[in-house]
């Protein structure tokens, strides 16, 4: 019975309002393609990605059944970045959802019962967020020992501070709202208040942000791969190659382009998709 | 014939401290917003409480339904002192006191759909099974008049008159016996006034409500209140029969606020 009396579900409602919006599908197919790419890697890659061959070194893209051409082992660029983008999608979704979950929960803490507990959490956080993010990492990195798990570790605690203060902020506007005041007079605990009306309706930035947030985290990867502090050789990421690419520039500048081109495709895929989000998530323009 | 008293407070106080910096340091002021009101509801009347923004007519309503804490003085709730519980106690007693916004669209959690919002009160009362609690909810609707189709909708897609009336729909689901509610229709159009006023005295038959009605429009007090109760800076200057405060005002404010009411409105009250 109640299905019938349901205006569109939310899903449908911002399923058909995404669908307006060109650039976010377009955002959302390379997204798409990329996640395509990363889970069917080993069945799209022409290639084992480590396996070297000395006699077909820094080919150039379509050459000798190379798509993308070789690096200066001899490794099938194309295979490598394939299995790269398994790299960076894990990097990057796993530390936006370290970063967002010790951010939000810190975040919400500190903006509802505010006071000290605020000015410690806060203090800290801007701390945190003093850092430079690189020397914020490599710190972690020395200390944690190189690795995947440490790559997410090092960046979704760079990312911790920026959703501790967005949060706040949300929730320092949010919870003066009257109808907090009216569930509090319902007689509901602090617990529903905080996580039923008041982070429901702080989301919506959040959910953007952390967007925009796993293309930052694919650079931050790219970056310390790049300085040698993230994933380790052989082990194909996308930084990894950009890395050993850089030192082709001259002879095989296809390495680093591809490498590069990747990175930029999904971080602009990711934003256009974050901005379509953004749109389609605020219930008020929902039609 | 006089009911049992269902409220009353004594010597309720609210002081806040508003620390002024000056040029020799900080210098703490205290503002009295409610001083030393003393009030007896009657139950099942409607007892109207008007003054000025500002006079402390919010702050009462938000001291007697101890959504903040008063600074001195007891409200008594059936007889039991409700400035003396602790906070598990006061949740429960939220089931016998609501109250009734004047922001009808703030009052609302804009990311609920209506069936939550209803459903809510019993929810946190943990009262009655799921399916129960959305048929219950359904019923409200239909009984301050909404259709059971309102119920998937957001509050957005309601008018201000509509979203009063689902928050009226929320007080009276928990079945209260005490309703506050605080300028309820001085948002909303003056033709929706009316309805508004009207479903609540129909409500208040059908329930057996107590309504303490705060306003500060003394035409919408006169019509829909059994007792007055004038406040001005903190204080109640005047209280008694409806009728009798507005044919015969007693203290200056009262006589200044009925003055102030526009003759062209009150020519048509005649």
């Amino acid at each position: 019975m109640e299905t019938t009396e349901k205006t569109p579900s939310l899903v449908k409602m911002f399923l058909k309002k995404m669908l307006q919006n060109k650039l976010a599908c377009f955002g959302l197919l390379m997204i798409f393609l990329i996640v395509v790419l990363a889970i069917f890697a080993p069945l799209i890659a022409t290639h084992q990605p480590n396996v070297m061959d000395t006699g077909a070194t820094l080919l150039g893209p379509g050459q000798d059944g190379h798509l993308l051409g070789t690096d200066n082992y001899g490794r099938d660029l194309f295979s490598r970045i394939v299995y790269g983008s398994r790299i960076s999608l894990i990097v990057g979704l796993g530390a936006v959802a370290v970063g967002s979950v010790i951010g939000i929960l810190l975040g919400l803490v500190a903006g509802y019962f505010g006071g000290w507990l605020d000015s410690i959490i806060m203090r800290f956080m801007d701390a945190l967020a003093a850092f430079p993010f690189i020397l914020l990492a490599i710190t972690l990195m020395t200390v944690l020992g190189t690795g995947l798990i440490n790559v997410i570790i090092a960046v979704g605690i760079g990312n911790v501070p920026g959703f501790a203060r967005m949060i706040r902020g949300q929730v320092l506007s949010v919870k003066e709202e009257l109808f907090i005041e009216v569930t509090n007079s319902l007689g509901a605990k602090q617990a529903r208040i905080i996580f039923i009306h008041i982070l429901p309706n702080c989301l919506t930035p959040i959910i953007v942000y952390a967007t925009m947030n796993v293309a930052g985290a694919i650079i931050s990867e790219a970056a310390l791969s790049f300085l040698g502090l993230g994933i380790q050789a052989p082990t194909a990421s996308w930084g990894n190659i950009l890395k050993e690419g850089k030192d082709y520039l001259i002879v095989a500048p296809h390495i680093a382009i591809f490498s590069g081109m990747f990175i930029l495709l999904s971080v602009l895929g990711l934003n256009l998709f974050g901005d379509g989000l953004r749109d389609a998530l605020d219930p008020k323009t929902r039609a | 014939m006089e009911s049992a008293i269902l409220l009353e407070t004594q010597d309720l106080e609210k002081n806040y401290t508003l620390k002024k910096k000056t040029l020799f340091g900080k210098k703490a002021e205290v503002l009295q917003a409610v001083n030393k009101v003393s009030l007896a509801i009657h139950q099942g009347e409607t007892l109207g409480i008007v003054g000025e923004s500002g006079c402390g007519k919010s702050t009462f309503a938000r001291l007697i339904t101890r959504l903040i804490a008063p600074s001195g003085g007891k409200v008594f709730f059936d007889q039991k002192e409700i400035t003396a519980m602790a906070q598990p106690e006061v949740r429960s007693l939220r089931k016998d006191i609501q109250m009734i916004f004047q922001d009808p669209y703030a009052s609302l959690d804009p990311r609920k759909r209506v069936l939550a919002i209803l459903t809510e009160p019993l929810e946190i009362h943990g009262i009655k099974t799921a399916k129960e609690r959305r048929e219950l909810a359904y019923e409200m609707l239909e009984k301050v008049g909404l259709q059971r189709e309102h119920a998937s909708r957001f509050p957005h897609e309601f008018s201000g008159g509509q979203c009063q009336r689902i928050n009226i729909a929320r007080a009276l689901i928990l079945r209260p016996r005490l309703v506050i509610c605080d300028e309820p229709v001085s948002a909303l159009d003056v033709s929706i006034q009316a309805q508004v006023l009207n479903l609540l005295l129909d409500l208040q038959e059908e329930f057996h409500l107590t309504y303490v009605f705060i306003s500060h429009d003394l035409n919408v007090v006169r019509y829909f209140c059994d007792r007055i109760a004038v406040m001005y800076k903190g204080e109640i200057v005047e209280s008694g029969d409806a009728e009798t405060i507005y044919q015969a005002p007693v203290h200056d404010y009262t006589k200044k606020l009925l003055q102030a009411i526009p003759k062209s409105i009150e020519s048509n009250e005649e």
